[in-house]
C-alpha cells in the first residue's frame, strides 16, 4: 500500500481549489514565472530541441536494456562499497529503510527532496517507528509542518502565500520573539536556515532522493537549488539513496546531457545552483562523506509499465515544465490531483500506480491542449497517453454511463448519413427557431455543465448540408 | 509539403470537410470557406459527410472512432485535397487518422494517404496554394486565439495572420496568451464544467484586455465556448470564425448573437 489518494474525488477536490482564495493568488503569481524562464533559457541555446531529442533517445535506450544497466549500476555500487537493495513496493522501502536506519541506531533523518520517498510514504512510517524525519529542502520543510503532500513536483509549496508559511512558522518555532519581522521570504528563509542547522548536525541518517543513476560509475546525482542535499547526504554517518528503478542512464556523458535540459525545462537556469554526485561512502583520505552508503532501488509499479503503451512515461525526468504550462494545473493546483504526481505528468503516472479505476479523472481532466507535450524536455506524448487511459477505461466500462449513452447515440446517427441528416435538419431547425430572438441560450436541457458557466450560442437553423443541396444541387453535376 | 505544392493540379478538386460544429451550427463559416477556396482556384465539393469521429476518439472509444474514420477515408479519398475550416477536426485526420490503424496495413495505407492531403483551411490557402491576400474588407480592430490542435498539431500560427493583414480596414491587436487554451476541449467543457469555466474566464479577460471589438479563431468549438462566456458575462464582443473575415462574409450575426443584433 502506497500513500493514501483522494484521487477518486479530483472534482470535489477541483471545486474546492477553485473557491480558495489563498491558493488562487498563490497559483497566479507563480503561472508565468516559469513559463517565461523556460522560454527564455530555451531560447538562448541554439541546440536545444536536439538536445531534447538526444535525452528522449537516451531515455529510450535504457529502459530497453533497463535490467542490463541496474545490473552494472549495482556492481559499481558494491565495488564503491556502497549497498544496493531492491524493494519491489513501497512496504519493502519502507521495511529496508526502516532498517538501515534502527541499524544506524537513528533517531534523527534529515531528507533531501525527493518524490519517490513521498510516494512510499516513508515520513510516516519512520514516525509511527519513533524516528523523527526532518525534510532540509525549504518548500518541503514547509509542507511538513502542515502535515501536507507537496503540490508540485519542484516547488513543493508552490500553492502557498509567505503570509500563510509565516502563521506556520510562528506556530511551530515556538521561539520566535513574536516582534521579530518575517513578512519577507528571505526572513523566512534566514529562520528556516537557523532551525535546520541544528538539525543538519544531529542527523544520524541522511536520505536524498536520485535524478539520475549513472551506470558506469554507480553514481547518484541530486540538483537543488538550497544545498540542503549536500549536508543531508554528508554530514549523517548513514547516507541513504531512494530511487525509482527508471533513474537509471548508462554514462556520465548522458547525464551531462540530461542536466542540460533539466533545469532548462523546470526553471530556466542554465544548472541548478547544485548539482550533486556522490559514489560510494567515505573513501580514506576523504575530508568528509558518510562512512555507510544505501541505495534503495524501487520498482512500485514501473516494471508492469515496460513494454506496454506507458512505457514512454518512464522517460519522465521530473522537471515539471508540464505542469507549468497546463491550464487545468493553473486553474486547481497540484493537491486537486489527490495522489503524489500532479499535473498531466500525474495524470498518466498516477493510474499507471495507483490503478485507473482509482485515478481515471486525471487522464480525462484535460482539454488535449498539448502544452505539456511540446514542453517536455524527453518528448513524452503525455495527451496520447492519457487517452490511452481513456480507452482502457472504455474497454473496462468504467466511462461514466451518461458520457457512454450519449456518445453511443452520437456514434449510432454519425454512422447513418441519412439518419445524421434527417436527425441534425430536424434539431438544428428547431434549435434555430428556438434561439432565433436572443441567438444564444443560457439554459439548455442536457447541457447544464456547459450553461453553467456561459450561454450556448444559438444554430443559424439550416444546416450546412441541406444548404449546400438545395444551392448546389444543379451546379454540382 | 513542398512536393505536393509542386504536382498540384492546375484546378484542385478539394473536398471540404465542413466539422459537424459548422454544419449544425454555422454553415456560414463553410460557405466562406468555400468562397476562400474558389477564389484561390479550387473546385469545391462538399460530399454527403457526418463526424471524423473526435468525441469518441477522446473519449477511449476506438471501434466507434475506427468505423467514422474508414467511412471518413472514402467519403474523401478521391479528392486532390481534404480542407477542413477547423485545425482540430483537420488534425484528427491529419494526424489521428494513421494512429488508429496502426496493426492494419491496409487501412493504415488509406489513412496515410488521406492525411498527407488534408489541410486546416488557411495553412491550405497559405501553405499550399501560396495564397497572399484575399479580396476583403473589414473596418476595426480584432484579436485572434489560437486554438490549441491547430497550433500544436498543425503549426497553424502565422497563416491565419498573414492573410488578416491583406483585409482592408483590419488591424490585429495580439491578446497576452493568445496560445493557451481556451478550456474548451471538447466534452472536457461538461465534464469538468467547473474547471473549463475557470480556463476560459482567464482567457476572456486576456480578449477583453486587448480592447479590441472582435475575437477570430480558426476553430467553432473554441468560439463557441469564449462567445458563450462572453455574452454571459454582459461584455459586448463580437466573435467569429477568421473565414467570415477573410471571404468578407459578415452578413449572418455574430456567434451567439440574435438576428437584429448586427453590428452598426
Amino acid at each position: 500500500m502506497t500513500v493514501h489518494t483522494t484521487s477518486p474525488q479530483f472534482k470535489q477536490n477541483a471545486a474546492r481549489a477553485l473557491h480558495d482564495p489563498q491558493l488562487q493568488k498563490a497559483l497566479n503569481n507563480v503561472k508565468q514565472g516559469f513559463i517565461d524562464k523556460r522560454r527564455a533559457a530555451a531560447d538562448k541555446l541554439p541546440e536545444f530541441e536536439a538536445l531534447r531529442d538526444s535525452a528522449r533517445d537516451i531515455k529510450n535506450h535504457t529502459l530497453e536494456h533497463l535490467d542490463l544497466y541496474l545490473e552494472a549500476y549495482e556492481e559499481k555500487v558494491k565495488a564503491s562499497g556502497g549497498h544496493v537493495h531492491f524493494a519491489r513496493n513501497a512496504d519493502e522501502a519502507r521495511e529496508i529503510i526502516l532498517k538501515i536506519c534502527r541499524d544506524a541506531g537513528a533517531k534523527t533523518v534529515t531528507k533531501g527532496k525527493s518524490m519517490i520517498s513521498e510516494e512510499i510514504g516513508i515520513n510516516h512510517h519512520l514516525e509511527a517507528n519513533g524516528i523523527r524525519p526532518v525534510e532540509t529542502d525549504l518548500g518541503e520543510y514547509i509542507i511538513q509542518l502542515r502535515n501536507e503532500m507537496p503540490s508540485h513536483i519542484i516547488a513543493p509549496a508552490v500553492h502557498l502565500n509567505a503570509s500563510q508559511v509565516e502563521q506556520d512558522f510562528r506556530r511551530v518555532h515556538t521561539h520566535l520573539d513574536a516582534k521579530r519581522d518575517l513578512s519577507e521570504p528571505v526572513q523566512l528563509l534566514s529562520e528556516a536556515r537557523a532551525v535546520l542547522r541544528e538539525r543538519f548536525l544531529a542527523a544520524d541518517v541522511g536520505i536524498t532522493g536520485a535524478n539520475f543513476l549513472v551506470a558506469e560509475t554507480g553514481t547518484s546525482i541530486i540538483v537543488t537549488n538550497e544545498g540542503n542535499g549536500d549536508l543531508t547526504q554528508i554530514l549523517p554517518r548513514t547516507h541513504i539513496v531512494l530511487a525509482s528503478i527508471e533513474k537509471l542512464v548508462p554514462t556520465l556523458e548522458d547525464v551531462s546531457q540530461l542536466l542540460r535540459v533539466l533545469a532548462r525545462s523546470a526553471t530556466g537556469q542554465e544548472m541548478s545552483v547544485y548539482t550533486t554526485f556522490s559514489t560510494g561512502p567515505r573513501r580514506s583520505g576523504d575530508a568528509d562523506g558518510p562512512e555507510n552508503y544505501h541505495v534503495v532501488l524501487i520498482d512500485n509499479g514501473r516494471s508492469a509499465m515496460l513494454g506496454t503503451s506507458f512505457e514512454e512515461m518512464l522517460r519522465c525526468i521530473r522537471c515539471g515544465a508540464c505542469m507549468n504550462h497546463c491550464p487545468v494545473y493553473h486553474a486547481v493546483g497540484g493537491h486537486a490531483y489527490g495522489w503524489v504526481y500532479p499535473g498531466p505528468m500525474g495524470a498518466v503516472l498516477t493510474p499507471s500506480l495507483i490503478g485507473v479505476d482509482k485515478a481515471g479523472h486525471l487522464p480525462n481532466a484535460s482539454t488535449f491542449c498539448g502544452r505539456c507535450e511540446s514542453v517536455c524536455p524527453v518528448r513524452i506524448p503525455l495527451p496520447k497517453l492519457m487517452r490511452h487511459w481513456r480507452e482502457r477505461e472504455f474497454e473496462r466500462h468504467l466511462t461514466p454511463a451518461s458520457v457512454r449513452s450519449g456518445l453511443g447515440l452520437w456514434g449510432f446517427v454519425a454512422k447513418r448519413p441519412a439518419l445524421y441528416r434527417l436527425a441534425t435538419r430536424a434539431a438544428m431547425a428547431t434549435l434555430g427557431f428556438a434561439g432565433r430572438q436572443r441567438g444564444r441560450f443560457s439554459w439548455l436541457p442536457l447541457a447544464k455543465g456547459w450553461t453553467k458557466y456561459r450561454d450556448f450560442p444559438a444554430p443559424q437553423g439550416e444546416t450546412f448540408q441541406a444548404r449546400w443541396k438545395r444551392e448546389r444541387n444543379g451546379r454540382a453535376a | 509539403m513542398s512536393d505536393l505544392t509542386m504536382s498540384r493540379p492546375e484546378k484542385p478538386r478539394v473536398g471540404l470537410f465542413v466539422t459537424c460544429l459548422v454544419d449544425l451550427m454555422r454553415p456560414s463559416v463553410g460557405f466562406a470557406a468555400v468562397k476562400l477556396l474558389e477564389d484561390a482556384g479550387c473546385i469545391v465539393e462538399a460530399p454527403v459527410q457526418t463526424c471524423c469521429g473526435q468525441p469518441a476518439y477522446n473519449s477511449g472509444d476506438r471501434g466507434t472512432t475506427r468505423d467514422l474514420a474508414q467511412r471518413m477515408i472514402e467519403t474523401f479519398q478521391g479528392f486532390d485535397y481534404v480542407v477542413a475550416p477547423s485545425g482540430s477536426c483537420a488534425g484528427m485526420i491529419k494526424k489521428h487518422y494513421p494512429e488508429l490503424f496502426e496493426e492494419d496495413p491496409n487501412w493504415r495505407a488509406k489513412a496515410d494517404a488521406l492525411a498527407v492531403k488534408t489541410y486546416e483551411l488557411t495553412s491550405f490557402l497559405v501553405d499550399v496554394l501560396g495564397v497572399t491576400q484575399v479580396d476583403a474588407s473589414f473596418e476595426g480592430a480584432v484579436t485572434y486565439h489560437d486554438s490549441c490542435s491547430g497550433l500544436r498539431e498543425l503549426g497553424v500560427k502565422s497563416q491565419p495572420r498573414k492573410l488578416l493583414a491583406s483585409v482592408k480596414g483590419l488591424t490585429l491587436v495580439e491578446m497576452n496568451d493568445s496560445d493557451v487554451c481556451c478550456g474548451f476541449g471538447g466534452t472536457f467543457a461538461v465534464k469538468y464544467s467547473d474547471i473549463s469555466g475557470a480556463i476560459v474566464d482567464a482567457k476572456v479577460k486576456n480578449i477583453e484586455a486587448s480592447h479590441a471589438p472582435t475575437l477570430l479563431a480558426g476553430d467553432l468549438g473554441c468560439l463557441m465556448n469564449m462567445a458563450g462566456k462572453l455574452s454571459r458575462d454582459g461584455k459586448p464582443i463580437e466573435v467569429r470564425h477568421v473565414a467570415e473575415i477573410l471571404a468578407s462574409m459578415t452578413d449572418e450575426p455574430a456567434i451567439g448573437l440574435a438576428k437584429d443584433a448586427l453590428r452598426k
